[in-house]
């Protein structure tokens, strides 16, 4: 319930019922992996052998404000609408 | 301090200071300081990160978090946090970037790109003005957010607002966060800690670290506890938006806490808001577990590991930086590191002039003070040729000109942006007294107020005052008050 509110995910009684136990079948499966001895294995962070991949600090045109703010649910003064915030906390 | 006192484990061995309690309580502060970055272009795209422009014009599909859109990292602002944390005497380390999770309009993704379990800067420290250490727990890259406007409320504020509008030109701009260890004691060490951080980002080029533009933004942690007890709970107060406000917000803060634990209340932990206009903080909201924000590393990120070569050459690279300055001021002027002279001259980039100043055969000292009173409106590079300056003082200190007769020939030296103070001495009738006419002066001083005179004779020490004076006057200022001093000890035997 907790993980659905914080994902903004609506779901009706009978899929809180089947990701339940779908995510406490996955729970299980990450507690036989914590069983193991894994000391000597350098975590993955990443599946590829990649590292430092960088741009340059050079300033490239993005989009138009007007084609993407015409695109909005709502706009004003060049800026985006949205409803008030306070709203929308947890 | 008593033998049964508790080991506190975060108390960082520091003694409690009676001078530092309020009301017999101690204040804890940690600070976290976000500081925008002065690249030309954004954390992961290549929009302009600028201040101040029409809203939404610098954005583009990664600011927006538009489907299928990559971030690719800024190398340059990497550089600039690796200047961040050698500066602050970090260990720069491999890092990973992480997603935090949580929905608000002004970060269109639903997360934050942030560093987490493995910030590039750890375990550094900041060394305030009067030699007192704050540890620095991390210095780590993520991005900034949009910025909301609140509409329809009263002033501006969020509460009540009808609706918010958001401009995401700030989105995606590089920050780096500086976290201090719960290290400072007061609301006046918060002040300097942020003041010099300040200085420190300046002179490596970092960031232009302007808080009333927001480039430099401060979340104070505060508790209370009496000495001797573990820590208190903590309120992390958000919108300090000043070094002054910065102040006011601490104490105002632990203020409140004390009266709510006198009255027998619990401080809970929560995020506050501080009110500039009405002085206060408010409760913003309870503070989120580390949990709901569901980190887990940005699978479209590589790892960030700068070579041993990259970060020599950029610790190679830093300047000499505030304290070192102050330290090397204070000690070829004969001055404390820590005094204001020496705090102000180093702050205004004038440190260099003042040494100048030496190497050309001029007192240091004296340039010091001269500096310091009346170069305000000068830059680093004052307009006035350190040699005029040179000048000036060795006739000061060869008692040519008095103190006060100084200060009028340089006032004029300032505004004509340099002159040759030996002229400008004449010109003023500024001829300082020789010997022989001091003494004749000294003499009839002594004439005049035989009584003083006795007295001085005596060992009174403030009788000395009335014949200094005396002479200053028939004199019409121009003697020296620390030659008439050495003569009138002279004359006493």
């Amino acid at each position: 319930m907790k993980v659905a509110k914080l994902a903004r995910l609506d779901l009706d009684p009978d899929e809180i019922d089947r990701t339940t136990s779908q995510l406490a079948g996955m729970l299980e499966h990450f507690a036989d992996m914590d069983a193991l001895d894994l000391t000597d294995v350098v975590p993955m962070t990443q599946p590829y052998p990649l590292r430092n991949v960088f741009r340059e600090d050079v300033v490239v045109e993005g989009l138009l404000r007007d084609e993407v703010l015409a695109e909005a649910p709502a706009a004003e003064d060049h800026r985006f609408r949205v409803p008030p915030i306070l709203g929308l906390d947890l | 301090m008593s033998d049964n006192r508790l080991v506190n484990p975060l108390d960082n061995g520091r003694p409690t200071l009676v001078d530092n309690l309020i009301d017999g309580w101690e204040l804890v502060v940690g600070l976290e300081v976000h500081v925008e970055l002065a690249t030309a272009t954004k954390l992961f795209s290549a929009s302009a990160n600028r201040f101040g422009d029409e809203p939404n014009i610098h954005i583009d599909p990664v600011t927006l978090g538009l489907p299928g859109a990559l971030p690719v990292l800024n190398r340059h602002a990497v550089e600039l946090a690796m200047r961040i944390g050698l500066a602050l005497d970090c260990t720069v380390q491999p890092s990973t970037f992480h997603r935090k999770n949580y929905f608000y309009p002004d970060m269109p993704k639903a997360y934050q790109i942030s560093q987490y379990d493995q910030p590039i800067n750890i375990d550094g420290h900041l060394d305030l003005p009067n030699g007192q250490r704050i540890g620095i727990e991390r210095a780590h890259l993520e991005e900034d957010t949009g910025k909301s406007t609140h509409v329809g409320g009263p002033s501006g504020r969020i509460h009540g607002s009808s609706h918010s509008l958001i401009d995401f030109n700030r989105a995606g701009v590089p920050l780096v966060e500086i976290v201090s260890r719960p290290d400072m004691r007061t609301a006046e060490e918060a002040r300097q800690y942020v003041t010099e951080l300040r200085g420190i980002l300046l002179a490596v080029g970092a960031s232009d670290a302007k808080m009333e533009e927001g480039s430099m933004r401060c979340d104070v942690n505060v508790s209370v506890h009496k000495p001797g007890t573990m820590f208190g709970t903590r309120c992390e107060i958000k919108n300090v938006n000043s070094v002054r406000s910065l102040g006011r917000a601490t104490e105002y803060e632990a203020r409140r806490q004390i009266a709510m634990i006198e009255a027998g209340e619990t401080v809970r932990q929560e995020t506050r808001h501080w009110d500039e206009n009405d002085g206060r903080t408010y409760t913003l909201r309870t503070k989120e577990d580390a949990d709901d924000y569901r980190y887990f590393l940005e699978p479209d990120l590589v790892p960030l590991d700068p070579s041993p070569e990259w970060i020599q050459a950029v610790r190679e690279a830093l300047p000499m930086l505030p304290g070192a300055r102050r330290t090397r001021l204070g000690a070829a002027t004969g001055t404390a590191p820590d005094s204001e002279a020496v705090m102000v001259v180093v702050e205004r980039g004038q440190d260099d002039y003042v040494l100048a100043v030496g190497h050309l055969g001029g007192d240091v000292a004296r340039a010091l003070v001269h500096v310091k009173e009346a170069y305000a409106d000068q830059g680093a590079e004052p307009s006035v040729a350190a040699q005029d300056l040179a000048l000036l003082t060795r006739m000061e200190v060869g008692g040519k000109l008095t103190a006060t007769q100084a200060k009028a020939v340089l006032a004029d030296i300032v505004e004509a942006g340099g002159g040759d103070a030996q002229a400008i001495a004449v010109a003023k009738g500024f001829e300082a007294l020789d010997t022989s006419s001091l003494e004749a002066l000294v003499d009839q001083a002594i004439a005049e107020n035989a009584d003083a005179w006795s007295k001085f004779q005596a060992g009174e020490g403030k009788a000395l005052g009335a014949l200094v004076g005396a002479v200053m006057k028939s004199s019409q200022g121009k003697a020296d008050g620390k030659l008439v001093t050495a003569l009138l000890n002279a004359k006493k035997g």
